[in-house]
C-alpha cells in the first residue's frame, strides 16, 4: 500500500525529530538542546516542504486531504472533531509555556568577550593589539629553554590554575561543578586556539572583573591574576596552555 | 508561444552565461582603470595640497587634530534621537544605492546579449530592468540628501572631521553624481533613439561609462566608511597627513569593495527578480505570466551567480577585519554581535534554499524535467543538513536541566560545529550542490547525442565526489588539527576546489550537450505560484540580511566615530540591545519594501492607460 504524501511528509518530519533524540540523547549521551533542536526542525520543515512541494502534481496529492477535509460534506464529522482539536491543543501549549516555573531561564552568553584595544595591566596601559608573548620566540631560537619555561608554566598551572579548570585543561577541575558558567575548556578548539597570546594575557591578569562593560553582567568567577602572579608567570603559564593542548595561538604569520 | 519558449530556451542558456561573466569583466576593467586614474589624481592632487599646506603652515598651522567631544557638542533637535535617524535614513539610502548601482551591471550585460543574439526580448528586458531604477535613483539621491542633512544636523564635528579628510574625494564624489545622472537619463531616455548600428554602440558605451561612474561612487563612499573602521592617512591624534590616496586606500576598503560590489549584484538581482515575481502574479493573460516567469528565470540566474562567491567575499572581508583588530573581529563573530551572526547565517541559508526551491519549482517548465526530479530529495538533504551545520551556534543556549546533562557549556559534538571550519565547509558544500540543481535545471530539456555521455556523466561524477571529499578534508583535517594560520588559509583551497567543480562541470556539460537536441518546447509560464513566493523571499531575505550586517559592521566601531581617533561622546553612544538592533533594521526594512512595491507599482501604471475614449478633442 502506498503511503499517502501527507503521512509520508509527516513521517519525515517525525523522523527527524526523534532521529535527533535518539542519536544525541542516547547513542551519544550528549544531549541536543532545546533551543538548537527548535531551530534545526524549522528548518527541517522547510526543507520536507521544498521538497514535496516542487511538483505541482505532488502538491495536489499532499493537500487533497487537507482540502477534502475542508470542503468534503462527506467529513463533516471528523472536519469538526479535528477543528475542535487543533484550538484545544493550541490552548494547551500556549498554557504549558506560560506556566510560571521553578527552573532559572536560560542566559544568552557570548563565549568571547571582545577585547579592548588597551588595558591597564601591572600598573601600565597595554596595547593588545601589539603585545606579544615575550617568551614565544624561545620555541625556535632556544628549544631547551623554551621547554623549561613550559615546565615552569606548568607548575604555576598546577598550583593556581587546575582547581577550576582540571589537570587535564578540560574545564573539569575539582571545583568546576561549583560554577556556573563552568570554566573553560581549552581543549575546545573553540577557545584558546582561535584567540591571541595577548588576549589570555589580558583575561588571566584582570581576570572577571577586568570583563568589558558590553554584554555583561560576565558573571565570571575568574580572579584578578596580576595580583597574585608575576607578569613572567602569566606569559609562562600562556606557553604552558598551547603546549599542553597542542593547539597554537592566532597568529597572521606562516611559520 | 512556441517560437518564444524555443528561443529562450536556446540562446539564454547558452550565450548569455558567456556574457555575463564577460561584461562582469569589463565592467571591472572599466571601474579599475577609473579607480586608478582617481587615484592617482587624487595623489598628485594630496601632494599639491601636502605643499600648500606645508606651505600655510607658518602662517595658520596644518590639519588640527581629531576634535575631543563632549554630550554638548551633538545637538539635540527637537528630542529626536540623532542616531536612529541617521541610522535608518543610512540604511535605507543604502539599499536603494545597492538596488540602482547593480541594476545597470546586468542591464547592460543583458543588453549586450540581446545586441549579440539579436533577441529583441532581451533589449525590452533590459529597458523594463531599468525602467523599474528609474524612480529608484531619485529615491536614492533623496535618500543620500537627507543622509547628508542628518548627518551635519545631529553629528557635525564628525561630518566636519570626515569633510576636511575627504574634501577632494567628495568634491570628486559631487561631481561625479551629475555625471552618473546624465549619463543615466540619456541611457534610459536615448534606449529608444540609440537603437541599431553605430547608435547602438554608442548606447553600449553609455551603458558602460554608467557602470564605471556609479562603481567609482561606491568606492569612494566605501572609503569614507572604511576610514571610520580602519583609519589611515592620520596619526594616533587624528591629524591628517594630506595624503588622501592614504585615506581610503584604508585597510578594510579592498574586502568591503569586493564584498559591496558582489553583494549589490545578488542585491539587484533579487529585487529584480521580486518585480517579476509580482508582475507574474498580476499577469492578466499567458503570454504576460510566459514574459515575467522568462524575467523571473534570468533575474534569479544573476542573483545566484553572484550568491554563488558572495560566501567567500565574505569571509575574506571577516577575515579582514580579524586581521585589522582583534577586538572588532571578536566583537563581530565572537562577541556581543555574535548571535546576529546566526541570524545572519539562517538568512544566508534561506536564499539557498529559495534558491533552489526556484529552480526545482522551474522544472515543471521542462517536459524532460522527470529524469532529473528524482535527485532532488537527495539535494534536499545535503542542503539542509548542511545548512544547520552552518547555523549552528558556537554558544548554546542551553536549560539548566541541559546544561547539567552536559556537565558545562561545551558539547562536545555540536561545539566543534560552531567554529569556522565547519562554516566553510558547510558552505561549499551548499554551493556546490546549489550548482547541482542549476546544472539538472540546465540539462532538463536536453537529450545529449555524444555517443560518451555515460562516460561524460561518469566523469563529472568522479569531479563532484573528488571534490566534496577534498573540501571535507581541508576542513576537516586543517580545521581541526593545525593552527588558525592554516585554519584560515585553508579556505582557500576549499574555494579553489568548489570553482574547479563547477567550472569543470560546465565545460565538460558544455561538450556533452553541445549538439543535444531538445526534449521539447520550454512552457515558460508554467510554474507553480508559491515559486514567486520564492523569488520574494530571496529580496526580503536579501534586504534584512543587508540591514542586520550593515548594522553589525558599524556596530563593531562600538563607542567610537572613528575607531581609535574620535570618539563617539554622545548621548547614545552605546551599543543598543540586540533585540532593538533587530527591530530597527526589521522597521527600516519593512519601509524599504513598502517604497520598493511603490517603485513596481509606478513603473506599472506609467505603462497603463485609464483615459476613456473622446476625452480629447480628435
Amino acid at each position: 500500500m502506498r503511503i499517502p504524501r501527507l503521512l509520508q511528509a509527516v513521517l519525515v518530519f517525525a523522523g527527524v525529530y526523534f532521529g535527533f533524540i535518539i542519536v544525541f540523547d542516547y547513542l551519544l549521551g550528549a544531549v541536543i538542546p532545546k533551543s538548537l533542536l527548535t531551530m534545526y526542525m524549522f528548518f527541517v520543515a522547510a526543507g520536507v516542504f521544498m521538497v514535496f512541494t516542487y511538483d505541482e502534481e505532488d502538491t495536489r496529492e499532499l493537500v487533497a486531504p487537507v482540502k477534502a477535509l475542508v470542503e468534503d460534506p462527506a467529513k463533516r464529522g471528523i472536519r469538526n472533531i479535528v477543528f475542535t482539536l487543533i484550538p484545544l491543543m493550541v490552548g494547551y501549549f500556549v498554557y504549558d509555556q506560560m506556566q510560571p516555573g521553578f527552573e532559572a531561564p536560560v542566559e544568552l552568553r557570548t563565549i568571547h568577550p571582545a577585547p579592548p584595544s588597551t588595558a591597564k595591566i601591572y600598573g601600565q596601559r597595554v596595547n593588545l593589539l601589539s603585545l606579544e608573548n615575550p617568551y614565544r620566540k624561545l620555541e625556535k631560537e632556544d628549544p631547551e629553554e623554551f621547554a623549561a619555561m613550559v615546565n615552569d608554566g606548568a607548575a604555576v598551572y598546577i598550583k593556581n590554575c587546575q582547581y577550576c579548570h582540571g589537570d587535564k585543561l578540560d574545564g573539569k577541575g575539582p571545583y568546576a561543578e561549583g560554577l556556573n558558567p563552568t570554566p573553560l575548556n581549552f581543549q575546545d578548539v573553540g577557545t584558546i586556539a582561535q584567540l591571541q597570546e595577548s588576549y589570555l594575557f589580558w583575561r588571566i591578569a584582570t581576570g572577571g572583573p577586568g570583563l568589558p562593560k558590553e554584554a555583561a553582567p560576565w558573571i565570571s568567577s575568574m580572579p584578578v591574576w596580576q595580583n597574585f602572579l608575576s607578569e613572567e608567570e602569566i606569559w609562562k603559564v600562556i606557553l604552558f596552555l598551547y603546549d599542553y593542548t597542542g593547539h597554537q595561538p592566532r597568529s597572521w604569520e606562516h611559520e | 508561444m512556441v517560437k518564444f519558449d524555443k528561443i529562450a530556451g536556446r540562446y539564454f542558456l547558452k550565450s548569455n552565461q558567456k556574457s555575463l561573466v564577460s561584461g562582469l569583466l569589463i565592467i571591472l576593467v572599466a571601474t579599475v582603470f577609473m579607480v586608478n586614474w582617481a587615484g592617482l589624481d587624487a595623489v598628485r592632487a594630496a601632494q599639491s595640497t601636502v605643499e600648500a599646506v606645508e606651505g600655510a603652515t607658518a602662517v595658520d598651522g596644518a590639519y588640527a587634530p581629531a576634535p575631543k567631544l563632549a554630550e554638548s557638542d551633538y545637538p539635540a533637535v527637537a528630542g529626536i534621537n540623532g542616531r536612529l535617524i541617521v541610522w535608518v535614513v543610512a540604511q535605507l539610502h543604502l539599499w536603494f544605492a545597492a538596488f540602482v548601482l547593480a541594476v545597470p551591471i546586468f542591464v547592460f550585460i543583458i543588453e549586450v546579449i540581446g545586441m549579440r543574439t539579436r533577441d529583441k526580448r532581451y533589449d525590452d528586458m533590459a529597458y523594463e530592468f531599468i525602467k523599474v531604477s528609474i524612480t529608484a535613483y531619485s529615491l536614492t539621491a533623496i535618500l543620500g540628501g537627507l543622509l547628508l542633512f542628518s548627518l551635519i544636523l545631529f553629528y557635525p564635528h564628525l561630518f566636519t572631521y570626515l569633510s576636511t579628510i575627504f574634501s577632494e574625494s567628495m568634491l570628486y564624489y559631487a561631481l561625479l553624481f551629475f555625471a552618473e545622472s546624465a549619463v543615466l537619463y540619456l541611457y534610459y531616455y536615448g534606449w529608444k533613439w540609440l537603437q541599431g548600428g553605430f547608435r547602438k554602440w554608442v548606447h553600449l558605451t553609455l551603458g558602460l561609462m554608467l557602470n564605471a561612474i556609479g562603481t567609482t561612487l561606491m568606492l569612494l563612499a566605501n572609503a569614507w566608511l572604511t576610514f571610520m573602521m580602519s583609519p589611515a592617512g592620520v596619526d594616533a591624534a587624528g591629524v591628517f597627513s594630506g595624503d588622501s590616496w592614504a585615506a581610503i586606500h584604508n585597510f578594510l576598503w579592498n574586502p568591503i569593495n569586493i564584498h559591496r560590489f558582489v553583494a549589490n549584484i545578488a542585491y539587484g538581482g533579487s529585487i529584480v527578480g521580486a518585480y517579476a515575481a509580482f508582475k507574474f502574479l498580476t499577469a492578466r493573460n499567458q503570454q504576460e505570466k510566459a514574459h515575467y516567469d522568462w524575467m523571473g528565470y534570468n533575474a534569479n540566474f544573476i542573483a545566484i551567480c553572484a550568491l554563488l562567491p558572495l560566501p567567500f567575499a565574505g569571509y575574506y572581508l571577516a577575515a579582514e577585519i580579524y586581521a585589522y583588530s582583534q577586538q572588532m573581529g571578536i566583537t563581530l563573530m565572537g562577541g556581543i554581535f555574535a548571535w546576529l551572526f546566526i541570524i545572519q547565517a539562517v538568512l544566508i541559508g534561506t536564499l539557498f534554499l529559495s534558491a533552489n526551491y526556484y529552480l526545482w519549482c522551474g522544472m515543471g517548465r521542462s517536459d524532460g524535467a522527470k529524469r532529473y526530479t528524482k535527485y532532488i530529495k537527495y539535494i534536499a538533504i545535503v542542503l539542509v543538513g548542511s545548512f544547520l551545520v552552518w547555523f549552528t551556534p558556537h554558544t548554546l543556549v542551553l536549560t539548566n536541566s541541559e546544561l547539567k546533562a552536559l556537565g558545562g557549556p561545551h558539547h562536545s559534538i555540536l561545539g566543534p560545529l560552531g567554529i569556522m571550519p565547519a562554516k566553510n565547509t558547510a558552505v561549499n558544500i551548499m554551493i556546490i550542490f546549489t550548482f547541482l540543481s542549476f546544472l539538472f535545471y540546465r540539462r532538463s530539456n536536453k537529450i545529449a547525442t555524444v555517443s560518451w555521455e555515460k562516460t561524460g556523466n561518469i566523469v563529472q561524477v568522479a569531479l563532484f565526489t573528488a571534490g566534496i571529499v577534498n573540501i571535507l578534508f581541508l576542513g576537516t583535517y586543517h580545521g581541526y588539527f593545525t593552527n588558525t594560520v592554516y585554519k584560515v588559509a585553508a579556505s582557500i583551497p576549499q574555494v579553489v576546489t568548489t570553482l574547479v567543480v563547477i567550472v569543470g562541470s560546465l565545460v565538460l556539460d558544455s561538450f556533452i550537450y553541445g549538439k543535444s537536441r531538445d526534449v521539447g518546447p520550454l512552457h515558460w509560464g508554467r510554474i507553480p505560484e508559491r515559486a514567486q513566493y520564492a523569488l520574494f523571499l530571496l529580496a526580503v531575505a536579501f534586504t534584512w540580511l543587508m540591514g542586520l550586517m550593515g548594522y553589525i559592521r558599524s556596530g563593531i566601531r562600538q563607542h567610537w566615530h572613528v575607531v581609535d581617533i574620535m570618539r563617539d561622546a554622545s548621548a547614545q553612544a552605546f551599543t543598543p540591545t540586540l533585540g532593538y538592533a533587530a527591530n530597527v533594521v526589521s522597521v527600516a526594512a519593512l519601509l524599504f519594501l513598502a517604497m520598493v512595491i511603490f517603485v513596481f507599482w509606478i513603473a506599472q501604471v506609467s505603462g497603463s492607460k485609464t483615459l476613456p475614449a473622446g476625452y480629447w478633442k480628435e
